[in-house]
């Protein structure tokens, strides 16, 4: 065991493991995450804990995280380069450890343009390749970035990143993926899947080079509803997420399009575990939770493992 | 080359309102180049700033001058004689050029006439792109040629980031994605095994102006 989180134990007795998304509050009023984080104890192994997503301010992630842990889950801190140079990830790193957390998810961040302090500065000091290579520094080397300066005590985190496997270019992403897993990545999490064919083909470059090997992939999924599909067409110049016509037609024309939702996101998921390579799912979505612990079940793969 | 434009007129003339003479510079190079800052831009400035002058019944009268490059101390010096007879110098060069008067009149206020933009090619006539940001540490030989730090908006030296869609990046559907130029121009020269290597940490805090304002010295060249 690197990091001794129950995330990277469940994926390593080889478990199918379940993450969830979690957005902390947007202050510090925590009566919403209070009762988020109870749907989602029961229904996840570890919870995503995001870093001012789409550059919306939040709680920091850290805090957040620790505060789950309080509550009785196990985070994964998501870091972005975004806002921090690789002074203040480290440092943060040094803490986060400090304060139990043992998954870190490490990434480049939305661009400041999407949120709510447009007129901010980007950092950028080092990528989501160059973090991971810098937690996995840490970890392994017992040094800071460069390997020379001693780190007092240990650095264990479990090491997480992310690819769209739907981004261009395509035939790019998979290589993407490999220099993460080069640099030190332990878990993959994906973006969203809804078209399964392009994910497929996604899948087979990965498995041609071996990558499944060498990392957990957890496949991103999250139930649609109107609204989803709604706002993915007002987004269309944007086409980030594919959601397959018929998928739209099937969930719209439904007489109950959220349920419809939630059943195309448990077949999903019952399609997805039989997948070769994918070793677990991440359930994201705002304000999803409660909708989380039915997908779960609805999968049969409630009850989760117990932590040790 | 060094790019710029205009400033909006309200804002010179607002910096310009304590004074009745003023003497406005313009630069024979990039901002020449670009239509900022050259010679015709002087003239035009010039008119209009007169103009707006006499509309508020405040008379002001502003004298005229394009040293060839106004960031080069010989050329800068042409302004010597002529800054004497003046209360203000706007100079519509780049901010380099303002403060290479600045440096040399130490005793008149300059106020910049223009926004330094970028270090950019012309793509067409009228159409400028940002190509360099002087990180002070080439990277173009690792990516096919195409400058990651100055066109991507996350500046990734491991990218595309998962915004790359249709060969734009999801800031703006104008902008390209770089790391998808990156990788078609890679792929057309048969060399995408490049980019499999992991390009480390930039130096930022050794190389680039993070290690504060650079300066550069030959020995050979030396006076």
């Amino acid at each position: 065991m690197k990091a001794g989180s129950h995330l990277e134990s469940v994926l390593e007795k080889g478990a199918f493991a379940v993450t969830g998304e979690f957005n902390p509050p947007k202050g510090n009023d925590l009566s919403i995450a209070k009762r988020k984080a109870g749907l989602l104890k029961d229904c996840v192994d570890a919870v995503n804990v995001t870093d001012s997503q789409t550059a919306i301010v939040r709680m920091s992630s850290m805090a957040a995280s620790s505060l789950l842990i309080q509550m009785g889950l196990e985070p994964v801190m998501q870091m972005t380069t975004r806002d921090r140079n690789r002074i203040a990830l480290q440092s943060d790193l040094m803490g986060a450890t400090a304060l139990g957390i043992k998954n870190v998810l490490c990434l480049t961040g939305d661009h400041q343009s999407f949120g709510n302090q447009v007129d901010s500065k980007n950092v950028h000091d080092l990528d989501s390749v160059q973090l991971v290579d810098c937690v996995r520094t840490m970890r392994d080397q017992g040094t800071l970035l460069g390997g020379v300066e001693k780190i007092e005590g240990e650095i264990k985190l479990f090491i997480g990143a992310v690819e769209n496997p739907f981004a261009d270019p395509v035939e790019f992403r998979a290589t993407r993926l490999g220099k993460k897993v080069a640099a030190g990545a332990d878990f993959i999490q994906t973006q969203c899947i809804y078209d399964m064919n392009r994910f497929k083909e996604w899948m087979k470059r990965v498995l041609d080079r071996g990558l499944h090997e060498k990392c957990h992939i957890l496949a991103g999924v999250s139930p649609l509803n109107s609204d989803r599909i709604l706002l993915q067409w007002k987004e269309k110049t944007l086409p980030k997420i594919p959601i397959p016509e018929e998928l739209i037609d099937r969930i719209t024309k439904s007489k109950d399009p959220d349920e419809e939702g939630i059943r195309v996101c448990i077949e999903q998921v019952k399609e997805l575990k039989e997948m070769k390579g994918i070793h677990g799912i991440h359930l994201m979505g705002v304000d999803l939770e409660e909708k989380f612990a039915r997908i779960v079940d609805g999968a049969g793969l409630s009850p989760r493992p117990k932590v040790e | 080359m060094i790019k710029a434009e205009q400033k909006p007129m309200e804002e010179i003339l607002r910096a310009l309102n304590p004074y009745n003479k003023i003497l406005l510079s313009g630069c024979g190079a990039c901002v020449t180049v670009c239509h900022a800052g050259g010679e015709k831009e002087v003239e035009l400035l010039a008119s209009g700033l007169r103009m707006a002058r006499q509309k508020i019944g405040k008379r002001m009268e502003v004298l005229e001058i394009t040293p060839a490059r106004q960031c080069e101390p010989e050329f800068a010096l042409e302004l010597a004689q002529t800054v004497q007879k003046v209360e203000a110098v706007v100079s519509i060069s780049c901010g380099v050029g303002v403060q290479t008067l600045v440096r040399h009149f130490p005793k008149i206020p300059v106020f910049p006439g223009v926004n330094t933009t970028f270090l950019g090619e012309t793509i067409t006539h009228g159409v400028w792109e940002e190509r360099c940001q002087a990180c002070g540490n080439c990277v173009l030989e690792k990516t096919g040629g195409i400058c990651p730090v100055a066109r991507c908006a996350k500046q990734l030296l491991n990218g595309p980031c998962g915004g790359s869609s249709n060969g734009k990046c999801e800031i703006n559907q104008e902008t390209d994605c770089a790391w998808q130029l990156i990788y078609d121009r890679l792929s057309g020269l048969g060399q995408l095994d490049r980019l499999e290597e992991i390009i480390p940490a930039k130096r930022w805090g050794v190389e680039s102006r993070d290690r504060g304002p650079r300066r550069m010295v030959r020995e050979d060249l030396k006076a």
